[in-house]
């Protein structure tokens, strides 16, 4: 109160009616806008948190669909690198009359001769049944096919075996045999050691391959050594299937070419494919579940907006008393719209600021699961803050709007 | 110097409502008014119309010097920043917040940085004797106590006009005679103040009085009876 004779009649309207500057409104200072913001949501916390939790939701989902995704093609993306992709597979398929294509003996050596060709080795289906011991009766097959293999099969898949010894030179003329990781499964075999029946032979088990991951039908078979199989199980020796990695840069050429030679004049029975394809394709069909998860958190994003425009509406409704009063103590239309749109975004922005923290969380947390390493790109986190920021706006407008609009004498009929 | 100078002032409503009918009023720089009627005499309107949170139908209405019709929205809005204090009969105190930050905020729209606003609350809580209540919230001070935290919002801004309606109303007897006592004491520093209320003892105790029915004046003790 101090002062306020300093201010005289005369000073006070030297200005007066004439000088229309001097009723020019103050700006509010940002500061203060989001003052009035905090203060409006602080006296409703418990409504604050449930509308906010909404939009949580909906960007914690899309945060944590988009973080896994990344995380998992990454991975993917990983294992292609590690597997490579230059590994090319050339199968005997069946000709015009349906009869079963045998590949010449000489596949390998031909595929071989193909300039890029780096590697090449191949696998022979055996035709073998296996029981796990002789007590069981042969009408009952374990699920388990018999092939015969080269000892170079391993480096050309670029994997190894997970217990035991790999057929070498002096074993594949053994009566042993290598089981893919399902087939030891479902002989009951844990370690090697023991023994199984191939037709009336029994073979010992030297050891259990790591799954394969880019041909994954060798998880499923027992593996013995091209002469072991000849001489044993009546195998004829023609290989059913050839391996073989070039140079990365001409995977297409020696693609273009691999069926003629691994079976001059019959290459339309052969069927060559590249195994990495398919865990590419894997990575695509994800997409698809990507953006369908994607298509539900931008749902419940769109509810949780709904959300904060109820609250928002219930709020101006409630507070005519407040809004008319700061009418009253001299504030704008304008500084009215600017409270209750801030009071939206900011509650739009701290919803989307935790889902954002949930969905980071959620991604790590599964992504540790996994073995994954956790990948949340940064362009999901400001996507989701752009988001939560249109919400807000686009929530508050409509009660901004109402809030501004109402008579300043509402301070006075309210009660 | 005139403060408040209505001319002719009607307020209609939709519906064939009149709710002022040709009131002149001069209110000078430094007076002290109670506007008496009974509920539906129009003192409510009166006070929308001097308080610039209204616009008269037809006639003039100047406050502080300034003809209201003719300014815009945010222009009332910063003649009542600057120039109008308000006390409602129900305080109207935002509930969460203490008693500096409520008075604090009745400079919120002057433009006046935060800092200064809470110094110049603590100093108009002081002078309303609450110097002692300056960080309790509403629901811990008394009606009474209440009422001057918002006598203190009112004249943080050291306003020209200062309008009160029925302050004392929700008040028992003694806060009300405290209340009184301190808008009394404004008029000794030059502050105009128009009291609105229903009691009479209240307007007689203020050195003029002016008396409302159906929407006219049909009495002012500066002139006596009003032929209407």
């Amino acid at each position: 109160m101090t002062g306020r004779q300093t201010a005289t009649p005369a000073d006070r309207h030297g200005t007066g009616a004439g000088g229309r500057d001097a009723l020019r409104p103050a700006r509010l200072a940002t500061a203060d806008v989001l003052r009035l913001g905090a203060v409006g949501l602080r006296a409703r916390r418990a409504r604050v948190v449930l509308s906010a939790l909404g939009i949580a939701i909906g960007i914690a989902t899309m945060v944590a669909v988009v973080g896994l995704s990344t995380s998992s093609r990454a991975d993917l993306m990983a294992r292609l690198d590690r597997l490579g992709t230059n590994l090319l597979t050339a199968e005997a398929g069946k000709d015009a009359m349906g009869q079963d294509v045998k590949l010449p003996k000489s596949a390998v050596a031909m595929v071989e001769r193909i300039g890029p060709v780096r590697h090449a080795t191949a696998t022979g289906q055996v035709d073998a049944r296996i029981r796990r011991s002789d007590v069981v009766p042969e009408e009952q097959p374990a699920g388990v096919t018999t092939q015969a293999a080269r000892p170079d099969l391993l480096t050309a898949l670029n994997t190894g075996v997970a217990q035991g010894v790999w057929l070498d030179a002096a074993r594949e003329r053994l009566p042993v045999t290598v089981l893919g990781s399902v087939a030891a499964e479902r002989l009951g075999i844990t370690a090697p050691g023991e023994t199984i029946m191939m037709n009336h032979e029994h073979v010992v088990v030297i050891g259990i391959l790591k799954p394969v991951e880019l041909v994954p039908n060798l998880d499923r078979v027992a593996l013995v050594g091209f002469p072991a199989a000849e001489k044993y199980l009546g195998f004829d020796g023609h290989p059913t299937t050839i391996f073989e990695r070039s140079s990365d840069a001409s995977v297409e050429d020696v693609r273009a070419v691999l069926a003629r030679s691994v079976s001059p004049g019959n290459e339309g029975s052969v069927k060559v494919s590249r195994p990495s394809d398919a865990l590419a394709a894997k990575a695509a069909t994800d997409k698809g579940l990507t953006t369908l998860m994607l298509g539900l958190g931008a749902v419940a994003l769109l509810v949780g907006g709904v959300g904060v425009a109820n609250t928002m509406v219930i709020s101006v409704l409630e507070r005519r008393q407040e809004i008319g009063l700061r009418r009253a103590l001299g504030a704008t239309k304008r500084a009215v719209w600017l409270q209750f749109l801030t009071e939206s975004l900011l509650l739009s922005v701290l919803g989307g600021a935790a889902g954002a923290l949930l969905g980071a969380a959620a991604t790590f947390a599964f992504a540790r699961i996994q073995g994954w390493i956790a990948v949340v790109p940064l362009w999901a986190l400001g996507g989701s803050l752009a988001a939560t920021l249109v919400m807000g706006v686009v929530a508050g407008l409509y009660p901004a709007v109402r809030a501004a609009r109402l008579h300043p004498t509402v301070v006075l009929n309210a009660n | 110097m005139r403060m408040i100078e209505l001319r002719d002032a009607t307020k209609s409503y939709p519906g064939d409502v009149h709710a002022l009918r040709g009131v002149d009023l001069q209110v000078d720089e430094g007076e002290l008014v109670a506007i008496v009627g009974p509920s539906g005499s129009g003192k409510s309107t009166l006070l929308n119309l001097i308080g610039t949170l209204d616009r008269p139908t037809s006639g003039t209405v100047r406050v502080a010097g300034y003809d209201v019709s003719a300014l815009s929205d945010s222009r009332l809005s910063a003649l009542r920043a600057r120039h109008i204090g308000f006390v409602f009969q129900h305080f109207h105190l935002a509930a969460g917040r203490s008693a500096v930050d409520n008075v604090a905020d009745g400079l919120l729209y002057a433009g006046v940085p935060l800092g200064q606003r809470r110094a110049r609350a603590r100093t108009a809580l002081e002078h309303v004797r609450l110097g002692h209540r300056l960080e309790h919230r509403p629901g811990e001070l008394s009606g009474g106590e209440k009422q001057r935290v918002a006598i203190a919002r009112a004249l943080v801004g050291q306003p020209s006009l200062l309008l009160a309606d029925e302050p004392t109303g929700a008040l028992d007897t003694a806060s009300g005679k405290i209340v009184m006592e301190l808008i009394q004491e404004l008029g000794a520093t030059g502050t105009t103040v128009c009291v609105i209320t229903h009691d009479n003892d209240i307007a007689a105790s203020l050195p003029r009085s002016v008396r409302f029915r159906d929407g006219s004046v049909v009495y002012d003790s500066l002139v006596g009876q009003v032929a209407s």
